[in-house]
């Protein structure tokens, strides 16, 4: 609940001050102030915050995503951050209009821990982090046909049927990954040409079947 | 609801005419085995733990020959699929199970790997009897230590009432041609919702 | 005949061509001009020397679940260490749209199945934030029982099996059996061993029957000299000291950078406990430590470890003084939105009835919002958001969980490590499977 005289964090303010109309809006709510920011100028947002001494905010507590019941309602991108030396938390947001693309920056440049956070918002949700260094599937497996689990139009049981998800899972090669080229390309998979990442995407492996 | 199973042929198909010897060679192979069922722990969630309790001095396996858990397939008896199983995990499973030599015999542990359990849902196998096949069921949420040892002994009783001379006994049941171990309907009959599984469609 | 031959020959240093470069031998050593041998640099290509990949999991002895680690080895150096996770993805976050909220309490046991309890608090919490709700203190001092007694079992596995990735075994054994006093606790409290879902929101599930406070004091009593033998078994032990002191260091500025939490990141020097900076069921009140280590090595993260079982001990003879003096108070608040009334008033009072009704038929319906509660959970700190319409059933819940974070460091922990070191350094991050990859 927002109570309307919950007090907003100061780094709302020192947000404005800052970046004036990229920060969309500001809310309260249970107590936890919500910056909303502009896809454009969210990296800079965040390293302004991780780097700037009076919000030091060092610790990344976690990054999210929410899509909501109503479907004209744009998907959100959430960070949470935390600030251990002055114990102060802040929960900062990015709208990703469903008909565009699902495309933020990433930030594991500035926080390591985000590496394996946006992997996982990337498999539950399909938004692209540019410039992560190993954007592949990691709770679903690589080749994972039915779509992004946490989506509100992907279904409770999958779009496929039971002997179809069975039939497709027992056909994934449990040694993937497993040869040095698989390693090698993972790290390198920004960098593929298109069509190289379509034919991995398609199951393609090589080294020992 | 609705699930017709094809009862089991009660006459034994075998080559061999089964005599007093062979029942003499049986009691002998059938004492052997269950005497020392080394189990192949494919614990995956809260089960494995009860498992492990069960491995513990309270419960105690070892003074069924137990104790001695062999995470090498090829030199287990009988998988014991502690936990839930994902989809991700299926073909684990099934080359772990291909990998353990005969005779083998597979428990499935608990609500989760006997019928996919509370998760009815996009990434969970709905019981593992669709991947592999699977000689005892044992129910709980997990179950009891207790549980999983009359589980255990239950398969004791199957064991010893095998005989070498039928002939469908030892036959590995491999994956097929369509990449599924029963036909499609039957995975779909399996996995069907039940219970309260049924009414959980509605996101709000 | 006399006269000279002109013989044309050519001078030159061994190892050396005429250019001066040093001459690759078929076994792909050189001669420097130094009398050094060194391999020449397409030594492997020539032989096709490759680093050798090593498949761990995801089905293996190390009882931590179903983790992959695939491993590059140079000899018996890691190069790069990968792990894959997913094998135990059970779909949680997408099920609790389809639930109530007291009906995702369940849910909640079979994420970090090692410390049930605690997770079913931080969920109670993490609505009850959202609700704006304020729980009696009977229900506080509950809670935080359940909490530490989560502790201490999350801790004795850890102990146990660690102890048997080292090549201990009798250890296992003692931690599972004290394992199974606290699961008695439990069992005549919830009902179950494991999977107690021992809170609602706005309460408890029940509150603890008679004497069980008592008997949960002498587990307090008798508890600390297991920990004593294991101390003996261990601490001064060369053997383990070997094995964990110096390997999988990881400084404060990385563990904090890693988003570490809990005894990882207290054992790198990161004073940061939720407890104590963001208290909550009144955790400032209770007289406790927090060991934080100082190398953030393996042996730093078991001493860790060991003296938050001792404080958790601590924490639980308070706890009990305190049940003892609030015998017979209310553990549910007397909200009707959250808790249902009693059967007597809802057989008689219309206005109860209906309450009864609503919260049966719908659920509770915290009005639309979204909240973060994190709570210092034995793994680190799991952290629960829900994003609400208003309706019974939440829009999204996220469980940040503490050892997906941990385990991301991994590949960081093992860097240079020998391969025995890498069954060291995963089993001193403690993870748990199900909360990983929910």
């Amino acid at each position: 609940m927002s109570a309307p005289t919950a007090a907003q964090s100061p780094s709302a303010q020192a947000l404005r001050d800052a970046f004036g109309a990229a920060i969309e809006r500001v809310e309260v709510s249970c107590g936890d102030t919500i910056v909303y920011v502009s896809r454009e100028r969210i990296h800079d947002v965040l390293a302004w915050l991780k780097e700037t001494p009076t919000q030091d905010f060092d610790y990344l507590t976690d990054v999210t995503a929410v899509d909501y019941r109503d479907a004209e309602r744009p998907l959100e991108v959430v960070w949470q951050l935390r600030s251990l030396a002055r114990k102060a938390d802040l929960r900062v947001k990015v709208r990703l209009d469903k008909d565009g693309p699902l495309d933020v920056p990433t930030c594991w440049d500035l926080w390591r821990g985000a590496n394996w956070l946006e992997r996982e918002v990337f498999d539950m949700f399909g938004v692209n982090f540019a410039g992560h260094p190993d954007m592949r599937r990691i709770l679903m497996w690589e080749t994972y046909q039915e779509g992004f689990p946490l989506r509100k139009d992907f279904p409770l049981r999958g779009h496929f049927s039971r002997a179809e998800q069975t039939r497709q899972a027992l056909a994934v090669n449990p040694e993937a990954h497993y040869s040095l080229e698989e390693l090698a390309t993972a790290d390198a998979y920004r960098n593929l040409p298109q069509d190289m990442r379509e034919r991995l995407r398609r199951g393609e492996r090589g080294g020992p079947e | 609801m609705g699930l017709i199973a094809t009862p089991p042929d009660a006459t034994v198909v075998s080559s061999t005419s089964p005599n007093w010897v062979t029942t003499r060679l049986d009691f002998l192979a059938n004492w052997a085995r269950t005497s020392s069922l080394w189990p192949m722990p494919f614990g995956t969630a809260c089960c494995a733990i009860e498992f492990m309790a069960s491995a513990g001095s309270r419960f105690d396996l070892s003074r069924f020959g137990m104790e001695r858990m062999s995470f090498s397939p090829r030199q287990a008896d009988v998988l014991i699929c502690a936990g839930r199983l994902p989809f991700k995990l299926a073909p684990v499973i099934r080359r772990i199970w291909d990998q353990m030599p005969q005779p083998k015999w597979a428990i499935s542990m608990g609500a989760c790997a006997s019928s996919g359990g509370i998760f009815d849902n996009y990434s969970m196998v709905q019981g593992i009897d669709t991947i592999i096949p699977v000689d005892v069921y044992v129910p709980g949420c997990p179950p009891r230590p207790e549980g999983l040892m009359y589980g255990i002994l239950l398969l004791m009783k199957k064991i010893r009432g095998e005989t070498f001379t039928d002939d469908r006994l030892r036959v590995e049941k491999l994956v097929g041609p369509d990449g599924l171990y029963l036909p499609p309907e039957r995975v779909d009959e399996l996995s069907e919702p039940f219970g309260n599984s049924v009414s959980q469609t509605r996101s709000s | 005949m006399s006269g000279t031959r002109q013989v044309e020959f050519t001078v030159g240093t061994p190892g050396l061509d005429a250019q001066g470069r040093p001459v690759v031998s078929p076994l792909g050593v050189a001669l420097t001009d130094t009398g050094e041998f060194e391999t020449a640099g397409h030594f492997d290509e020539m032989f096709g020397a490759e680093p050798m990949m090593v498949n761990i999991g995801p089905q293996h002895p190390a009882t931590h679940g179903v983790l992959r680690l695939v491993v590059e080895l140079e000899g018996e150096t890691v190069k790069r260490c990968i792990p894959h996770i997913g094998y135990l993805h059970s779909g949680f976050e997408k099920l609790a749209e389809y639930r109530q909220y007291n009906q995702i309490i369940p849910l909640t046991d079979r994420t970090d199945y090692l410390a049930p309890m605690a997770n079913n608090v931080c969920l109670a919490l993490a609505v009850e934030k959202l609700m704006g709700l304020e729980v009696t203190e009977r229900c506080q001092v509950l809670r935080v029982v359940a909490c530490e007694m989560s502790r201490v079992i999350a801790h004795l596995v850890w102990l146990g099996t660690t102890g048997i990735d080292l090549g201990a075994y009798t250890p296992f054994l003692w931690a599972f059996q004290e394992r199974e006093r606290i699961y008695n606790l439990q069992e005549a409290w919830t009902g179950a061993r494991l999977t107690t879902s021992v809170t609602r929101v706005g309460g408890m599930m029940a509150d603890v029957p008679d004497g069980w406070d008592e008997a949960l004091g002498r587990f307090c009593r008798s508890f600390p000299a297991t920990l004593d033998e294991v101390d003996s078994m261990f601490t001064r032990n060369s053997i383990w000291c070997g094995r964990t002191q110096g390997v999988g260091a990881l400084s404060a500025g990385e563990a904090i950078n890693y988003s570490l939490s809990g005894p990882m990141l207290r054992a790198s020097g990161v004073d940061y406990d939720v407890r104590k900076d963001r208290p909550y069921l009144g955790y400032e009140t209770y007289d406790f430590d927090v060991p934080v280590g100082e190398h953030g090595d393996i042996y730093d993260r078991y001493l860790v470890r060991m003296e938050e079982m001792r404080q958790s001990v601590r924490i639980l003879e308070q706890a009990v003084e305190r049940l003892k003096k609030l015998r017979g108070a209310p553990v549910n608040v007397s909200d009707p939105r959250v808790i249902l009334p009693p059967k007597s008033r809802a057989m008689s009072d219309m206005e109860a009835m209906i309450f009864h009704f609503k919260q049966v038929m719908e659920g509770v319906k915290p009005p639309a919002g979204e909240a973060y509660m994190g709570v210092e959970n034995p793994k680190g700190e799991l952290g629960y958001y829900f994003v609400s319409d208003g309706t019974a059933k939440p829009v999204r819940w996220r469980i940040r969980p503490p050892s997906f974070l941990n385990l991301a460091a991994l590949p960081r922990l093992c860097e240079g490590a020998l391969l025995s070191d890498v069954i060291a350094i995963n089993a001193s991050v403690d993870i748990v499977m199900g909360e990983i990859d929910r």
